[in-house]
């Protein structure tokens, strides 16, 4: 239970209910998680290239070669690839950065990957990065930390829309967000 | 019914940090006018169809409905008063200045719900300023932690000895004796600090700002560096949001 309490948003109250129902359940499907959760920690690792989440050196995207290598996509964890991944629209590269800067929690530009950015920017094959950083303070911070760092390097600079979300209402909308919208208008 | 147990209170507050917690809420710290510091629960605000996420992202000053909780309050109407954060979305170097100010603010307030009126005044003012980009963000800054200090109780001594009490202002300066201090006073590793730093320091103290705003570069960056000793000395630990300060001139030319 304690063990279980360690897993983040479990509380002891969580950790008390999956015990005993890891006490309960069927000897094989308890070990068929014990397996899946070993295999994880034993074959899982991040890609040399891009840090992204990899059973191998490198990850799926990076070893795919229908993949154009001239858009570089930045995103903060892995999970944002997974995401981004989801809606089937980008076809480029990937690199994660491992979080965002944050002053306030100590998080500067070097606690970052983005020595390793710069290095993979340096051969000028990329010709687009498109910084997908979360649209919050701390990943609007990064984005724009890192234009000013990449855009020298001569570089097309993009940062994904931001705007009102799809079923949503216009006057619940917060200043920020509505701002954006008006900003980011398309003609029709 | 208002779906809250708690007993509903309501304040005008600036949003200092939010802390990721489970799948899509944020605890969110205040600091409210007349509730001093608060860290409340906000329900589902990193979810993009969030109705008040974007108002409680960090600098801004908003009008907050709370109810009280357990140990955390639930964070239940938001409307913003001034966004400041959104001035800093495309400027890294008053982002981080900001983020020295907040930290400050909730480092200077360590019990919470403790009415700090003239802390909450002087944040909302530092963060207003920044945000018009009145003056160079690590004057700004400065400025703020000079006064925030006297607002605590640890203003360093600038016109007279710390020491003794003489009129000055003198030519050295110690961290540990509490400011500038006279030739008799003055205690071994004391610095001494160019004239035209101490009389930069009197004008943030002060608010002459074109005093400050004329001042040179050189004397900027040797203020900024006793400010910061002097604020860390009294603080039990560093400030972490210090160190990663990009200190400007104005526009984009550096200290």
């Amino acid at each position: 239970m304690d063990e279980l309490g360690r897993l983040p948003g479990i509380g002891p109250k969580s950790a008390q209910r999956i015990a005993f129902h890891v006490l309960a359940a069927d000897p094989i499907d308890v070990k068929r998680l014990a397996v899946a959760l070993q295999r994880v920690k034993e074959s899982v690792r991040f890609c040399e290239v891009c840090f992204n989440v990899a059973e191998a050196d490198r990850c799926k995207v990076c070893r795919d070669p229908r993949r154009t290598d001239e858009v570089l996509c930045v995103v903060e964890e892995p999970k944002d690839v997974v995401a981004i991944e989801r809606t089937g629209e980008f076809r480029g590269r990937y690199h994660v950065l491992g979080g965002a800067i944050n002053p306030l929690e100590g998080i500067g530009p070097d606690h970052l990957r983005i020595r390793d950015l710069l290095v993979r920017l340096a051969d000028g094959v990329i010709k687009e990065l498109i910084l997908a950083t979360d649209p919050n303070t701390e990943g609007e911070a990064t984005a724009t930390y890192l234009a000013l760092l990449v855009k020298p390097m001569g570089l097309t600079v993009t940062r994904l829309a931001s705007g009102l979300p799809v079923g949503g209402d216009l006057e619940y909308a917060d200043e920020i967000t509505l701002g954006r919208a008006f900003e980011g208008r398309r003609e029709m | 019914m208002n779906g809250f147990r708690g007993k509903l209170y309501r304040d005008d507050a600036l949003v200092l940090r939010g802390q990721r917690l489970g799948e899509s809420d944020r605890i969110v710290t205040l600091l409210a006018r007349r509730h001093g510091r608060i860290r409340a629960v906000a329900r589902g605000v990193r979810r993009v169809t969030s109705r008040f996420g974007g108002r409680l992202e960090p600098f801004g000053h908003v009008d907050v409905q709370l109810a009280e909780g357990r140990t955390l309050d639930i964070v239940s109407q938001v409307e913003g008063i001034d966004l400041y954060g959104r001035h800093f979305l495309d400027d890294y170097a008053r982002y981080t200045v900001a983020s020295a100010i907040a930290e400050t603010a909730e480092r200077l307030t360590p019990i919470e719900r403790e009415s700090a009126p003239r802390l909450f005044q002087l944040s909302l003012g530092a963060l207003r300023s920044l945000s018009a980009d009145e003056h160079a963000g690590g004057l700004i800054l400065d400025a703020y932690l000079l006064r925030a200090m006297t607002v605590a109780g640890w203003a360093p001594a600038l016109r007279a000895c710390a020491v003794c009490g003489t009129n000055g202002p003198h030519p050295a300066f110690s961290v540990p004796a509490g400011g500038g201090v006279c030739v008799d006073c003055r205690p071994s590793g004391a610095s001494r600090p160019a004239p035209s730093t101490i009389a930069l320091m009197i004008a943030l103290a002060e608010g002459d700002w074109r005093t400050a705003d004329g001042s040179p570069a050189p004397a900027r960056r040797e203020a900024s560096g006793l400010v910061a000793a002097h604020l860390q000395w009294h603080l039990e630990r560093g400030l972490r949001s210090l160190p990663l300060v990009e200190r400007t001139v104005g526009r984009g030319e550096s200290v």
